[in-house]
């Protein structure tokens, strides 16, 4: 039994079968089976040589035919190499004495053989190239059998990664994911979001926990406490059962409040919204009993696809989610694509410093035609309910008029068109780069509303790479200079009777939301799954004690002690909860 | 008997042996010093490392065993010409 420390990013606990992936998006080759696994991987391994050496036929006859016989040659000694007896016992004896993984065993006995050849004059040591092309070809076969089972799950799984992309979740079989964990992130990763989208429970930045696990074995993820525990004893597990069934009683519980108005004690409302990342969870928002969506998060059209997204597919989407969402306020934040996959593996050179490059709005501007499609779209739902439209990572005032001016040349080609399209759609932005927040007062008059995003917010003012595990305990909305900046920005609005929302991952934690309030904010916008508790908490207290927390925290200079100060709060309003 | 191609006992020619010794019932057994190797594995001939001028053994053992080494020992001595080494 192995305990592993992490950061808690989602909330539950889950006791399954672990699944392993690492970067390449493959299962890591890991180390031991159960003796009575061994004969699976026996045929396994001889499935992939079979298929490795079909394969390889393949490509020798293709090779004779166009490149003539001395390319082909080599193929014949790949083929050679795989029908090798003496390589092939080696393997086989590997799996069956150390009871390991075919992958593990292949992987061993090649480079083993690899690292022979390299000592010896180089006519021979060129064909190390060769032993390790049929290493990966081989374990191409082998662990491409797993890649697939990873869309298709039969049993319920957790899942362990090094790290988790946008494009891997977006093709992870939700079903049957109790859980997950990474070695790299922090509290806002992705695999933070896609977790708390999930309800879920999540633990992220254990470094390498991925190393220290088998595919199979039983890992216990518990989302509250931040902790992973691979292979745990019959106590653990039974004191783990326990935290489950406690944890499901407090979230039905919640459930109670669904139809419950999100007001204070004495009276005060505070709109309680949601934010989405795919259209299916619109219905989830209303389930848990928010008030809209606060945050619809496009990227997913681009994301874990081939082919660009049409207008019509953009349409489609945002109907969808002001279909279930009837007259309640939907929040369409344009392309926050960047610093990931799409935009890097289709630049000519990846950028060096993603999060301060070219993505976002700024990509948008850059790729007019892909920024108007989605505004056409947007423009053409917003005739079926509640939009507001939302521009992220504005960093100043010339950004807002160019956004506003493309929106209004989109609008007039629509109506040239003959296109019925809603002229007043409410425009906002998100309030994430430093510099916004710094000016939010010449801001505040050209736009409809704010909303704090502030994952990226902390980010760019702490200096603070929020998917950097081996800083992640620097990375906290309590620090005393996201406090001001955030301030400055709930006080603006309020000077300039603009709406001021917020929609970063901080909203979902009681504690912070109660400071929030206290601070001004009346609009929170969080994760549908976080809905039912910050809900509670609003319920649990009155207005002059969150403004009475707000007051206080202003002494401290540091966020310990502000957070330390918040969490002996929130016990005293919402004991439960611990 | 003597390895006489230019570059020695590389892949090509390498796969080449192995696949004529395969066809054979006997096994096969082809030392550099002392110390011998199958010849019907790939990756064993080629840690052998016989250059150009290396002294090889050939030894069978089995029913066509005769037959084995004579045209292996062919193969070797032709320099595997089947090749433009």
């Amino acid at each position: 039994m192995e305990i592993k420390k992490g950061i808690g990013v989602s909330p539950g606990v889950a006791i399954c079968q672990a699944v392993v992936l690492d970067a390449e998006e493959y299962r890591i080759p890991q180390r031991h089976v159960s003796p009575m696994r061994i004969e699976g991987e026996q045929t396994r391994l001889d499935a992939a040589l079979a298929r490795s050496h079909e394969e390889l036929v393949q490509l020798r006859d293709r090779a004779g035919q166009r490149l003539g016989a001395e390319t082909a040659a080599i193929f014949d000694f790949h083929i050679a190499l795989l029908n090798d007896k003496i390589l092939l016992g080696k393997i086989r004896g590997i799996i069956r004495d150390d009871s390991v993984t075919a992958e593990f065993a292949v992987a061993t006995v090649l480079r083993e053989y690899a690292k022979e050849f390299l000592e010896m004059p180089e006519y021979l040591a060129d064909r190390v190239k060769d032993v390790y092309d049929i290493e990966k070809r081989i374990l191409r076969h082998l662990i491409g059998q797993s890649r697939e089972s990873l869309t298709r799950l039969r049993e319920d799984v957790v899942v362990l990664a090094h790290d988790l992309t946008p494009s891997q979740t977006a093709s992870l079989d939700r079903r049957h994911i109790r859980g997950l964990a990474t070695d790299a992130g922090g509290r806002t990763s992705h695999t933070a979001i896609v977790a708390r989208a999930l309800g879920i429970p999540a633990v992220v930045g254990l470094n390498d926990v991925t190393s220290r696990v088998s595919a199979g074995d039983i890992a216990i993820i518990d989302g509250n406490r931040g902790v992973v525990i691979l292979n745990p004893d019959e106590a653990t597990i039974a004191q783990h059962r326990q935290y489950v069934e406690r944890f499901r009683q407090f979230e039905h519980s919640l459930d109670e409040l669904r139809d419950l108005p999100t007001v204070t004690l004495d009276g005060h409302e505070i709109a309680l919204l949601g934010n989405i990342e795919f259209p299916s969870e619109a219905a989830t928002v209303i389930e848990k009993g928010g008030d809209g969506i606060g945050l619809y998060r496009t990227e997913f059209l681009y994301l874990g696809q081939e082919i660009k997204p049409t207008e019509e597919d953009h349409y489609r989407a945002y109907c969808e989610v002001i279909e279930v969402m009837g007259d309640r306020p939907v929040v369409i934040r344009t392309l926050d694509l960047g610093a990931d996959k799409y935009t890097q593996q289709r630049a000519l050179v990846p950028e060096r410093n993603p999060f301060l490059g070219c993505r976002s709005i700024r990509f948008c501007f850059q790729n007019l035609p892909l920024f108007k499609t989605q505004l056409r779209a947007i423009l053409r739902a917003s005739l079926k309910g509640n939009v507001s439209v939302m521009f992220p990572l504005i960093s100043n005032v010339m950004e807002v008029r160019q956004a506003k001016m493309i929106m209004r040349d989109v609008q007039e080609d629509l109506e040239e068109e003959g296109v019925e399209v809603r002229g007043d759609v409410p425009v906002g932005i998100m309030v994430e780069v430093p510099s916004a927040a710094l000016m939010c007062e010449r801001l505040v008059k050209v736009v409809d509303f704010f909303s704090i995003g502030t994952n990226d917010l902390i980010q760019y003012t702490l200096a603070v790479d929020r998917s950097n595990e081996r800083v992640a305990p620097l990375f906290t909305g309590a620090h005393p200079a996201v406090l001001r900046l955030i301030k400055e920005v709930i006080r603006a609005g309020q000077r300039h009777d603009v709406g001021v929302s917020l929609c970063g991952e901080m909203g979902s934690q009681p504690e912070f939301a109660l400071l929030l309030i206290g601070m001004g904010l009346r609009s929170i916008s969080v994760a549908p799954p976080a809905i039912p508790e910050v809900k509670k908490l609003v319920r649990s207290i009155t207005l002059e004690r969150a403004r009475k927390v707000a007051r206080t925290v202003i002494g401290y200079d540091n966020d310990k002690q502000i957070v330390s100060y918040l969490r002996n709060q929130l016990r005293e309003v919402m004991p439960e909860f611990f | 008997m003597k390895v006489v191609n230019e570059h020695g006992l590389h892949a090509r020619p390498a796969t080449e042996f192995v696949r004529l010794a395969s066809t054979f019932n006997a096994d096969v057994q082809v030392s550099k010093s002392d110390v011998p190797v199958d010849g019907k594995s790939i990756a064993s001939m080629l840690t052998l490392n016989a250059p150009c001028g290396t002294e090889l053994r050939i030894r069978a053992r089995g029913a066509d065993a005769g037959r084995a080494v004579e045209e292996l020992a062919r193969l070797v001595a032709s320099g595997f010409t089947r090749y433009a080494d």
